[in-house]
């Protein structure tokens, strides 16, 4: 008895000890050899230790720009930047994660299964993201205990097939089949850059027609694009902040602008560190999740990460993450002349979602679509984190925050329903996503049957 | 022999391909070490065979012996034939 105690609250209460507890049970399911079940548990484990690691270090550097900022411009700025801002959630909500991103697995295999939409998610980074986002919005709106788990794992599962579903159309038009679906969640801001093509572009003029220069190559190097683009941000920051303020309140005597320039390069380190953190954490428990899952659901459509359709339009993908920066840059004055939250263009989200967006644009509209569509996508996914931050409870007043448009967007209906209607809200909001999830498998059924009798 | 698949993040499509290639070989009934990176990490990674999207790959070449460039990352048939060319070069 003393010792069932000591594990339930002592042991299981570390969510890094939970986490590797989903990878165990994965390994087990899979029926793996047993050195494999202890390194892969180890190792998982160790992924999440990696990622608080990961954690101190960016805090640091974000509060610094943080209070440089406030002093320069007299307002908030916020550098959105997913692996950041969950790095920092799992400190305090890192049970609940995990334990909503095992079940939010297991959910979307059930839909995959029993509703006509077979989309199996494999996105793992997200989905722990997701997972993430989502017991941050229902612990601020008081869920607790097994409700929390229950009602994140429902609506983890949920955005994990409906949103492949919504991109679905426009990536059949892109790859050329129905084999493969799309999983990432930038989503709404594809489809709105894949509308936009459709009504104002031209499907004829490619992008791809276009010779560029492959200059801006090395931008693909994930830790050499943060650095950079930080460091000017930082630097400029720490212009407006001034050399007085700076080394006397922050640097410790230290140039300020060699300050700025290291803290910039640091918050880029810490990136880094996250990123071995999550690599880690997914080794061992998404190839259990595909192999589980496509066992259970025989026609599964995997749906994959967004760099799958870059190689069907490499232009576009150029293309997009320019418009969608400078579309990022447009905003923030937009925001800054409003005195509202600043969100500073991120390199992240405009690279990997500018670019998708870019694609999905020129796959409708050609050069116009990838052009303005990619825009326009720039611009939502600098004001949809304004909203976001009030309802992330605690964690709306880090300086960083989520970036992606579906994180955004389910962030701020789940939010503002728990809001305004409480728990019955969200439990509404799940059930009517439920139903218009089930009702046409039904539909269709009934469709087969009546076309076999006549 | 060591087989790094290589992407921007490191963290979905790379892992993807890695997937895909561990069945590959296990088809093939070879033995080899995969594992995936992000592009910052893919230098002075010691591997072998360096496998990414084509857009991914073009920044590889000084970077490894081999180099596998996929022009699509789903289609696995393609990857494996690239895949054996690859490993047949090594062997020479």
């Amino acid at each position: 008895m003393l010792f069932f105690k000591f594990l339930m609250n002592d042991v299981l209460s570390q969510p890094s000890v939970l986490v590797g507890l989903v990878a165990l049970v994965g390994l087990l399911a899979q029926k793996k050899p047993v050195e494999q079940i202890i390194t892969g548990t180890i190792k998982t484990i160790i992924g999440f230790l990696i990622l608080s690691g990961g954690a101190n270090i960016v805090v640091g550097s974000l509060s610094h720009f943080g209070t440089m900022f406030q002093k320069g411009f007299n307002i908030t700025g916020v550098v959105p930047n997913n692996e950041a801002i969950v790095a920092l959630a799992i400190q305090t909500i890192g049970s609940q994660t995990a334990l909503i991103m095992a079940c939010g697995m297991a959910v979307n295999i059930l839909l995959a299964r029993f509703t006509r939409y077979k989309y199996i998610w494999l996105t793992g980074h997200h989905t722990f993201y997701m997972a993430c986002m989502l017991a941050a919005i229902l612990l601020a709106a008081g869920f607790k205990g097994v409700s929390l788990v229950v009602a994140g794992s429902i609506l983890l599962g949920m955005t994990m097939v409906i949103f492949p579903a919504l991109a679905h159309p426009i990536m059949r038009q892109i790859t050329g089949s129905d084999e493969v679906a799309f999983a990432h969640f930038g989503t709404i801001g594809y489809i709105l850059s894949g509308y936009i093509g459709k009504y104002i572009g031209d499907k004829s003029k490619s992008t791809e027609d276009i010779k560029l220069p492959k200059g801006l190559t090395f931008m693909r190097d994930n830790t050499v694009a943060i650095g950079t683009t930080m460091m000017l941000v930082y630097i400029i920051t720490a212009l407006f902040a001034g050399k007085g303020y700076v080394e006397k309140e922050l640097s410790g005597g230290m140039n300020y602008l060699v300050f700025s320039a290291i803290q910039a390069l640091t918050f880029s380190a810490g990136v880094y560190v996250i990123l071995a953190g999550v690599r880690m954490i997914l080794g061992e428990i998404i190839p259990a999740f595909r192999g589980i899952a496509l066992k259970i659901v025989p026609n599964a459509k995997p749906a994959l990460d967004c760099p799958v359709v870059y190689p069907y339009a490499p232009t576009a993908v150029l293309i997009g993450f320019l418009t969608s920066f400078l579309a990022g840059i447009v905003g923030m004055f937009i925001l800054i002349a409003l005195k509202a939250t600043v969100i500073i263009p991120g390199v992240v989200p405009h690279f990997f979602c500018g670019a998708t967006a870019g694609v999905f644009g020129n796959a409708t509209g050609g050069r116009r679509g990838a052009v303005i569509g990619s825009f326009a996508h720039g611009l939502l996914i600098t004001f949809l984190p304004v909203w976001l931050m009030p309802v992330l409870g605690n964690l709306g007043f880090a300086n960083t925050t989520f970036s992606d448009a579906d994180f955004t967007v389910t962030g701020i209906i789940t939010g503002n329903v728990a809001r305004f209607f409480g728990s019955t809200g969200i439990y509404i909001l799940v059930v009517i996503l439920l139903l218009i999830l089930f009702i046409p498998a039904f539909s269709k059924g009934n469709a087969v049957k009546s076309q076999k009798t006549a | 022999m060591k087989i790094l698949v290589v992407c921007g993040s490191g963290l979905g499509s790379s892992f993807l391909i890695e997937m895909n290639i561990k069945k590959v070989l296990q088809e093939l009934g070879l033995k080899a070490e995969v594992d995936h990176a992000d592009l910052g990490s893919a230098k002075g990674s010691g591997a072998d065979i360096l496998v990414g999207t084509r857009d991914i790959a073009v920044q590889l070449y000084d970077m490894g012996p081999e180099v596998v460039s996929l022009d699509n990352m789903i289609d696995t048939e393609s990857m494996k034939t690239k895949l054996i060319e690859a490993i047949n070069k090594l062997k020479k």
